[in-house]
């Protein structure tokens, strides 16, 4: 894939002519096991522009309880790198235009190897990767793989990120950058939306891609009022919650990530024509 | 005293050599660095920045020596273990008594240094983790002494074999978190702290114990503790006029081996031994020998030797003591193993438990768990050693808190 047609800078073309925003969902691969592509077809189909999709890791220091034990489940499961690759290639065969952006830690891939990792990565049809540990400090060989494939690299930005850090991110991301809404791990507390809009108008000051929104979104009133001020509204631990009740309650779980999506997608929308 | 003729070739020259590592970005060679999410960067470059500021000031310098001669008990003895060396008939051993520090370990060393920070930079709650108990209660005895909130985080599992040390903790005014996510060790209370922190970094200081996680902990955990090796520098320079052959300390994390070995590095004679866990045996799945079975990978902030499958997932640790039950290690150890500057062998749990007894038995000393397994190696480097050779083996801490562990397995209930 070359840059000329990746599919986050087309996907974000494509809303701005339509005056929306992008809304991403994360889930952890795997858990449910199986059901992973399944899901992710439903995403789009209720309204998802993008998909995070992490994959398993037995430590996920940066993650709250929720996703932590999605990570636990997975590992449990036995789910690999090599299986994530082979749930995008699945994907990819009935949606090419959805992105897709792989989200984990670093071990992972340290252990597989940078170079294999983006090349599997990208012949699966991965669009971005967002290492959580790796900061743009210690980025250089893993970024020059990246971009030798075409694929973006998502970075983070906090609300205790210094300026002089932002510059320096900000020189190196593509495809989107993450602003982490709250201090804390995923999962956590309830959003301030006025501090998140300063904050994100600030970045856009350094920023030359678009600035997404995550964590403390959790139903379709947090995600207008995100969708007001950034490029696009991430929500994680809100799905993997529902996700993680599959086990006792099968089908329904699934629906309910679904009908979240779909609430989160009118409730963005509706804002937009009532401005 | 030491005759200046004999002492002269100990002395060093800085200029000509010097052990300049980590680099500013806390780099060991390829190991160590910073690897954690953007959300903890800002905490870690405040604390890096007071640290780099502090450990240059004489003020602290003063402060941080006069804690640790007044509160900690310093300067801690290196006892000429007699009965030990006869019985093993070789090298004559040393052991450095850090099991006589206040609260019985190695570990107050860096917890005063880390406390005197944590006030300098305002915090009024001290967060800490613990696999054996020693560094929570440290850090619970530092934060009661400034009167500091202390939480700490403990593996559910280390929760129960080390009641002890919960109980002592909970004298001290500190909350203990029991972790029940992973293998509910001390791996899993490293992640319990840093979430916490990530929440809460205006007001929180997070008292890591031991010389792992990102810059720049590995250097500044290493630096308190590096008065073990000044001191014994000194000590056996007075005591024999010359320096050791060999210095051996046990190596979870390994800070109390660091401590010891950092003051020496430079000093190519003296062989490095960092005996790490090989529980059951390093041929079984269940020890945490990671620089002779393990690979280098990234967890918990550092690039390092790591028990890992291929796949990437951390492989849980076994140890019968807690404090080496880790499937990560320092990475200033995984760089001085791949330049050949220190050995990492391994001791089994057996081992350790029959240096326990020997130790006990011969010299009226009952140690740690954990320093047993330094003892076990010396054990075994000892005999193959002339009498006029000295080895200096780090007694970390002392043998009180596993006294429930051993008589377990001696079938009793105490």
């Amino acid at each position: 894939m070359s840059l000329e047609t990746n599919r986050i800078k087309t996907c974000f073309e494509r809303l701005r002519g339509q005056q929306r925003k992008a809304l991403i969902p994360y889930i952890l691969a795997g858990d449910p096991p199986g059901k992973t592509v399944d899901v992710m077809h439903q995403l789009v189909g209720n309204g998802a522009d993008m998909i995070e999709l992490g994959f398993p890791f037995s430590d996920p220091v940066a993650d709250g309880p929720v996703i932590a034990q999605a990570h636990e489940r997975a590992v449990s499961h036995g789910v690999t790198l090599y299986d994530v690759f082979a749930m995008v290639s699945e994907f990819r065969a009935r949606d090419n235009v959805t992105p897709v952006v792989l989200m984990g830690y670093l071990n992972p891939v340290e252990i597989m190897g940078y170079d294999r990792f983006v090349e599997l990565a990208s012949q699966a049809g991965v669009d971005g990767v967002l290492m959580v540990d790796l900061p743009p400090e210690a980025a250089g060989d893993f970024l020059v793989s990246l971009n030798d494939h075409g694929m973006d690299m998502i970075n983070l930005i906090t609300p205790t990120t210094s300026d002089e850090r932002i510059a320096k991110i900000c020189s190196i991301a593509s495809g989107y950058l993450y602003y982490v809404s709250l201090k804390g791990v995923t999962g956590a507390a309830i959003l301030n939306t006025a501090e998140v809009e300063e904050r994100v108008n600030h970045i856009r000051r350094f920023a030359s891609v678009p600035v997404c929104v995550g964590f403390g979104i959790r139903d379709g009133e947090s995600a207008a009022a995100i969708g007001r001020t950034a490029d696009g509204v991430i929500a994680g631990s809100v799905l993997v919650s529902e996700l993680a009740k599959y086990g006792s309650e099968g089908q329904a779980a699934i629906d309910r990530v679904a009908s979240k999506i779909a609430e989160m997608r009118s409730a963005m929308d509706d804002d937009r024509m009532n401005e | 005293m030491v005759d200046l003729e004999i002492s002269e070739p100990h002395v060093r020259s800085s200029e000509e050599h010097r052990y300049e590592q980590p680099d500013l970005m806390g780099n060991f060679g390829r190991y160590g660095g910073r690897f954690v999410a953007e959300t903890l960067m800002g905490a870690l470059e405040d604390l890096d920045r007071t640290w780099r500021e502090l450990w240059r000031d004489k003020n602290f310098q003063e402060d941080f020596d006069r804690d640790l001669a007044d509160f900690v008990g310093r300067p801690s003895p290196l006892y000429y273990a007699e009965r030990w060396t006869q019985a093993l008939g070789g090298a004559k051993i040393y052991l450095k008594r850090e099991d006589l520090n206040h609260t019985g370990a190695h570990k107050i060393n860096h917890a005063v240094g880390q406390a005197l920070l944590a006030k300098h930079m305002g915090k009024t709650r001290i967060i800490a983790e613990t696999g054996a108990g020693q560094h929570g209660v440290a850090s619970a005895t530092v934060a009661a002494r400034l009167g500091l909130e202390c939480v700490v985080y403990m593996g559910a599992k280390d929760v129960k074999r080390q009641a002890l040390n919960v109980y002592r903790m909970k004298l001290l005014g500190a909350t203990v978190v029991p972790v029940e996510t992973g293998s509910q060790t001390l791996k899993d209370a490293i992640n319990e702290a840093l979430r916490d922190w990530v929440a809460r970094p205006e007001d929180t200081f997070y008292l890591l114990g031991t010389v792992c996680g990102p810059s720049p902990y590995p250097e500044m955990v290493r630096n308190l503790q590096s008065i073990i090796g000044r001191e014994a520098r000194r000590q056996i320079l007075e005591k024999e006029g010359r320096l050791p052959d060999a210095l051996v300390a046990c190596v979870g994390g390994g800070s109390n081996a660091m401590g010891l070995f950092h003051e020496f590095i430079l000093d190519k004679d003296v062989k490095l031994y960092g005996v790490e866990a090989a529980g059951h045996g390093v041929d079984t799945d269940k020890h945490a020998a990671r620089m002779s079975s393990g690979r280098p990978g990234v967890l918990q902030g550092a690039r390092t030797y790591l028990m890992t499958n291929e796949h990437g997932q951390i492989i849980e640790s076994h140890s019968v003591s807690a404090g080496l039950d880790y499937p990560g290690v320092g990475p200033e150890h995984s760089y001085l193993k791949d330049i050949g500057r220190a050995q990492y062998p391994a001791a089994t749990d057996e081992e350790a438990l029959a240096a326990f007894r020997k130790l006990t038995r011969l010299e009226g000393i009952m140690p740690a768990l954990e320093s047993a397994h330094a003892l076990a190696w010396v054990d075994k480097l000892a005999p193959t050693m002339d009498k006029d050779q000295i080895i200096i083996c780090n007694l970390s801490g002392r043998g009180d808190k596993d006294i429930h562990t051993v008589a377990a397995i001696d079938g009793l209930e105490v």
